[in-house]
């Protein structure tokens, strides 16, 4: 009889719903359920990359393939065109195409996240968040597979890791947090409006020639100002993991321009989320 | 005490895709369906419920019957908290699983022990509670060496019987539920009906969407019926199917 009541009464918390409609409480509330039962993204997070490895020998490490041939391509064509030292650039090149694409895609699929999970939103009652979350942990797995391709050109470039490398990991948990407002706002606005998707990803493009990835800051010419990229918060997110892994300090306005955008950006977010929140289950 | 409360709940769909053309500003009250309206100028609107209100207590096990589009999937939708009305309250007191596509979450190229295993997260259950279930789910599928398999390699009926056997071994507070799940040969049929039955004794509110009288009258307490998103009728089986049925 006890266990029946301590069970019913955990389920109070979690089944009664439409005490409050909209606001920045049932945004966090949201959260707070997702991340409690964070295992359910999880597992289907790490079913979506398992889905991958049926019936293929390498699986999920079909895309590192193809991020290695990417990155020797470009290393290759514009390192002769830079007249860049072919090592250096490189291992540059590397790096920064392994976090852009981890960047890059994670946005495009969060664009169609609620999207792809209609299925499950329609018939399962379940905060949404944990579906920003599953398309977050899957993009992990896959910068898991595409990140052998660092000690891989280090070791073609002749080159050490030094302890300054550790710093990548708080950057990287600082672009994570980044992307997870970034991506949730985006598949708000994105299952309302479904040309969005399109824009988001042309908007990445244009991005993706915008930001210092394939080309270096020093080889900009002298008349076009520095401002071009240092405005850039990708510029500076895509800087905090990359600098260490290349064996140096990322400057600290990187560190304060990533930490106010996150700050900024998860307000924002909550607060939209609050709004929005009860009429995706209507946009599907 | 598990209960579901609605007042004065409205559900109201926005059509976004549809210009509101030579809508005016008349209604359009059509045989089946919703009310089509229009909110503004550029906004259309279709009501999927329309102001009701309603109390389902612990034991009651609710019938709905109305027409194609008279609002049965909307309600259901409400009742499991997945729709948050437009207009009006719902507090819903209990922990909810709907079975409506039991296939949802099965991944076609996982083994069957695997699709047992996503299923019961999907529907929200704890990895303890899958580890104590999986033999008896595993037995009452009788799929035997087929759950090492991949799941695309079974027949239609395999498949059916998987999902079936995992999506019924949950016990709910609430059970929300769009037509009678029954499947399989004779053999499974009959156990598929007693293992329903089990699953509905052990919940405190059944709500069963469906257009079998037959059904109903066997399962239900109380029946209601929907037309264009309002309760028309509520009340004992006998009495409101016999008047939805016509005899």
């Amino acid at each position: 009889m006890t266990s029946e009541a301590v069970s019913s009464a955990m389920h109070h918390s979690v089944g009664s719903s439409g005490m409050r409609k909209t606001g920045a409480r049932v945004a966090l509330a949201d959260m707070v359920e997702s991340l409690r039962s964070i295992r359910v993204a999880l597992v289907f997070g790490w079913q979506d990359v398992a889905q991958r490895y049926r019936r293929s020998r390498i699986g999920a490490f079909w895309l590192t393939l193809n991020t290695a041939i990417f990155i020797a391509a470009i290393g290759l064509i514009f390192g002769t065109l830079f007249r860049a030292p072919a090592g250096e650039f490189l291992l540059y090149l590397g790096v920064s195409i392994i976090v852009w694409n981890f960047l890059s895609t994670t946005i495009a699929e969060g664009c169609t996240t609620f999207i792809a999970s209609e299925g499950i939103i329609l018939q399962v009652r379940m905060p949404l968040f944990i579906h920003i979350i599953r398309t977050l942990w899957r993009n992990v797995i896959i910068l898991g597979h595409n990140i052998v391709i660092f000690p891989v050109v280090l070791f073609l470039v002749g080159d050490f890791l030094d302890w300054k490398a550790l710093l990548a990991v708080p950057g990287l948990l600082l672009l994570i947090l980044n992307l997870a407002w970034l991506t949730l706002v985006c598949a708000l606005i994105c299952t309302r409006f479904r040309d969005m998707t399109q824009v988001f990803t042309n908007f990445l493009q244009v991005m993706f020639y915008l930001t210092p990835v394939m080309w270096m800051t020093r080889t900009l010419p002298e008349r076009v100002p520095s401002l071009v990229y240092e405005v850039n918060p990708f510029y500076h997110l895509l800087q905090l993991v990359r600098m260490p892994l290349l064996g140096e300090y990322p400057d600290g306005i990187s560190w304060i321009v990533a930490l106010g955008v996150a700050v900024v950006g998860w307000t924002w977010a909550i607060i939209f989320f609050g709004k929005y929140r009860w009429r995706v289950a209507y946009w599907l | 005490m598990t209960s579901i409360q609605l007042q004065n709940v409205s559900v109201e769909f926005p059509i976004y895709n549809s210009p509101s053309r030579s809508l005016k500003n008349r209604v359009l009250s059509v045989a089946t369906g919703g009310k089509i309206e229009r909110k503004s100028d550029r906004l259309v609107v279709v009501s999927g419920l329309r102001d009701v209100t309603l109390t389902i207590r612990e034991g009651e096990r609710i019938g709905l019957v109305g027409h194609n589009g008279s609002g049965k999937t909307t309600l259901l939708r409400v009742l499991s908290g997945i729709y948050i009305p437009t207009h009006g309250e719902v507090s819903i007191e209990g922990h909810c699983i709907s079975l409506i596509n039991i296939s949802l979450g099965i991944d076609p190229d996982a083994t069957g022990y695997e699709n047992i295993r996503l299923r019961g997260v999907m529907m929200g259950m704890s990895p303890r509670e899958i580890a104590e279930k999986m033999d008896e789910i595993a037995a009452f599928s009788g799929l035997g060496d087929f759950l090492d398999v991949p799941f695309r390699t079974y027949s239609s009926g395999m498949q059916l019987r998987l999902a079936f056997a995992t999506s019924t071994a949950v016990r709910p507070e609430i059970l929300i539920m769009d037509e009678w799940l029954s499947t399989g040969d004779e053999e499974f049929k009959g156990r598929a009906n007693q293992r329903m039955a089990e699953l509905v004794d052990a919940t405190k509110i059944l709500v069963l969407a469906s257009h079998s009288r037959q059904l109903l009258a066997a399962n239900c307490n109380r029946v209601i019926w929907l037309e264009y998103g309002r309760i028309k009728m509520d009340g004992a089986p006998d009495e409101v199917l016999s008047a939805y049925f016509g005899c």
